[in-house]
């Protein structure tokens, strides 16, 4: 497969105020990838996401969608790319006012001329993907955790989205649901053909799912590692990022050898 | 950028014993008028004795999640008449999302019925509701007394400086408005005096009708009715989004009590600094009906000065306090019960603000009435 970029990323600074995150990040997330963002607590991953999704302008640089600077495009076509994107907040992020198929509904009514009836069969087909059916008229706050977090994927792909944004998935899910999002995520890569992007701690699906990530570092505030996350495993030298990819274990070795 | 879309179309091809061929073409997407359910199956079943429809894909264009869920139905619909559908043709995106979509099948027990209910019963309902209504509020002041008690006992535990930050909130920060409202409440009063009195050439009088009426009433109940819109709306708002976010269940967990924590230091807060909001009111709302008086009607500050001195006595002042003390414990517990009870989401983060600044004002006037009744009788 000719490997195409999808998001290009250039020398960007992102800081809240004066107070700098990170700098100098610069990579390209090519179309199909699964896309690992991971860094210790606290470095900035979550602000990298909110950049990434137009949700928070960069301090500095630029943030390209294939050939389109975001920041530098125009309010529509602004609309347009975060239009095409789906995001699976950290807390599902629910309308809680709302019942599920209501939820999934909105998107799908606000953006497409489709009638009542084919938005609720759309509506149908996104929560049996996700493995909700028949939990149409339930309230966000009358699912589990889970539920939820699968009913907000469910949202993020009502559109049948270009690019899935997602803030750690599988954070709160029991070992079993977790593999099982993360064959969801590679199903959906392969059948919509969509670019992932996953901000995650979770190593077995770092492993499992990865094919390209960064690693930010909050001392240095940049990233120091680029690359296949099975890869970086393998041959990086850089003792942080071995020692988060080893959950500690060489760190620990080194330490008392 | 993007070509036309090309119209979807479909066509239907009778291979040997019984079976179909589905022809689809042209692109079943979102935004394209694509063939209903029914006229395919309609078209489907003009042929006799099917029992197997194999789907050919060769001219299938662009796809997405509309044609997804129409194979989805037709495989729903042809299986109960016994018809297998052979996807096998269709691109492997396709076939995996719908493999996806059918390995949890549906849970049976979650359809919740949906039945009108008759007038009758909604008026019970209605009713069995408020009684239930009525015995949270009872049981909300029976645990309120307690917590007191407890506290008076010096047992009950809150930190200080959440006690401080309330009083801050619901004492000084109020004082802008407080200021606005009390000045504007004297200069209405003294005004509409002013006209009548100048009939009879009482002037002066100006000074009685509103030291009076700002002590005795209308200091209490501005206060009140503004301290229910800032501070009982804030409570609730505060409290709701606590219950939210499991905040107050994490309290219950760890073994500390809502009512002792949150919910005491507000009411103290409040029934404390209602008072002194109530002087500062009184004496502003003078202050306005002073302006006036030089204003508009040529008396001198010294003599509307002495006029007021005479006027009122300590039986007005402290009347004016006590009711605003009350008040101010009505809409503490008025707004800490609704946040408190708030439901697990957003818009009843919303109804439990609406409910508390409602219920405070409409009880604030009762009490009101009340009080003026009760001293009557009792000749104060
Ligand atoms: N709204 C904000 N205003 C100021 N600073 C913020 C804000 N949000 C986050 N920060 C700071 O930015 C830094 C990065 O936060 P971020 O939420 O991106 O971390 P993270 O890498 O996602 O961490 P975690 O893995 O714990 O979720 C932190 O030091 C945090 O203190
Ligand atoms: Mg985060």
């Amino acid at each position: 497969m000719a490997q195409k970029a999808h998001i290009t990323v250039n020398d960007l600074t992102m800081a809240y105020g004066d107070f700098v995150i990170q700098q100098n990040l610069s990579f390209t997330v090519n179309k199909e990838d699964i896309f690992i963002i991971m860094g210790g607590s606290g470095c900035g991953k979550s602000t990298l996401l909110r950049l990434l999704v137009g949700l928070k302008q960069p301090k500095n640089g630029s943030v390209f969608y294939q050939n389109t600077n975001f920041w530098q495009a125009n309010e529509q076509q602004r609309n347009e790319i975060m239009r095409k994107n789906g995001i699976l907040y950290q807390s599902g992020a629910l309308w809680s006012s709302m019942t599920l198929a209501e939820n999934i509904a909105l998107p799908l009514a606000e953006y497409t001329d489709l009638s009542t009836v084919e938005i609720s069969e759309l509506v149908s087909l996104k929560l049996a993907l996700v493995g909700l059916s028949g939990f149409e008229d339930y309230f966000p706050s009358e699912i589990s955790g889970g539920m939820q977090k699968r009913a907000g994927l469910a949202r993020a792909i009502a559109l049948d989205p270009d690019i899935l944004f997602f803030d750690e998935p599988s954070a709160g899910l029991d070992p079993v649901s977790a593999k099982l999002l993360d064959d969801l995520i590679l199903e959906l890569r392969d059948s919509l053909g969509a670019t992932i992007i996953i901000v995650t701690h979770e190593l077995a699906s770092i492993f499992a799912i990865g094919n390209n990530s960064i690693f930010l570092d909050a001392d240095s505030k940049t990233m120091i590692a680029v690359g296949d996350p099975n890869i970086l495993l393998q041959e990086s030298k850089d003792p942080k990022v071995r020692q988060f990819l080893t959950r500690g274990k060489t760190y620990l070795s080194e330490q008392y050898s | 950028m993007t070509a036309p879309l090309i119209p979807s179309h479909y066509q239907i091809q009778p291979l040997s014993n019984g079976r179909l061929e589905l022809q689809l073409g042209g692109d079943w997407v979102i935004g394209n008028a694509i063939p209903s359910l029914n006229e395919v199956k309609k078209s489907l079943y003009q042929y006799q004795n099917i029992s197997y429809i194999v789907i050919n894909s060769h001219s299938l264009g662009n796809w997405d999640s509309r044609l997804v869920s129409f194979v989805l139905r037709l495989t729903e619909v042809l299986s109960k008449d016994n018809i297998s559908l052979d996807i096998t043709d269709l691109p492997s995106g396709i076939q995996s999302l719908i493999r996806l979509a059918t390995t949890v099948s549906a849970r049976k027990d979650t359809h919740k019925k949906k039945t009108q209910p008759s007038f009758a019963t909604q008026l019970g309902q209605k009713a069995i509701s408020s009684m239930a209504e009525v015995q949270k509020f009872t049981t909300f002041i029976g645990e309120v007394y307690l917590s007191m008690a407890r506290f008076i006992q010096g047992k009950a535990r809150f930190r200080n400086q959440d006690f401080w930050q309330v009083v801050q909130e619901c004492g000084p920060s109020a004082l802008p408005i407080i200021t606005l409202i009390s000045l504007l409440m004297g200069l209405i009063l003294a005004f509409m005096g002013a006209i009548q009195l100048r009939l009879f050439g009482a002037d002066i009088y100006v000074a009685n009708l509103v030291a009076i009426g700002m002590t005795r009433e209308m200091g209490a109940m501005m206060t009140a009715i503004i301290m229910a819109g800032r501070t009982g709306a804030s409570f609730a708002a505060k409290l709701g989004t606590m219950q939210v976010n499991e905040e107050i269940n994490a309290f219950k967990t760890m073994g500390i009590a809502a009512m002792d924590f949150l919910i005491l230091p507000r009411i103290l807060a409040l029934t404390l600094m209602m008072p002194l909001l109530t002087i500062y009111s009184d004496v502003i709302g003078i202050l306005g009906g002073l302006l006036i008086g030089i204003g508009v009607m040529d008396i001198s500050v010294v003599e509307y000065y002495l006029q007021t001195q005479q006027s009122i006595t300590l039986v007005d002042w402290s009347t004016g306090i006590f009711k605003s003390s009350v008040y101010g414990l009505l809409i503490a517990i008025i707004g800490c019960m609704s946040g408190i009870q708030c439901g697990r989401s957003a818009s009843a983060v919303g109804i439990a603000t609406t409910t508390a600044v409602v219920r405070s004002i409409v009880i604030i006037i009762v009490a009101d009435a009340i009080f003026t009744l009760l001293f009557e009788s009792l000749g104060i």
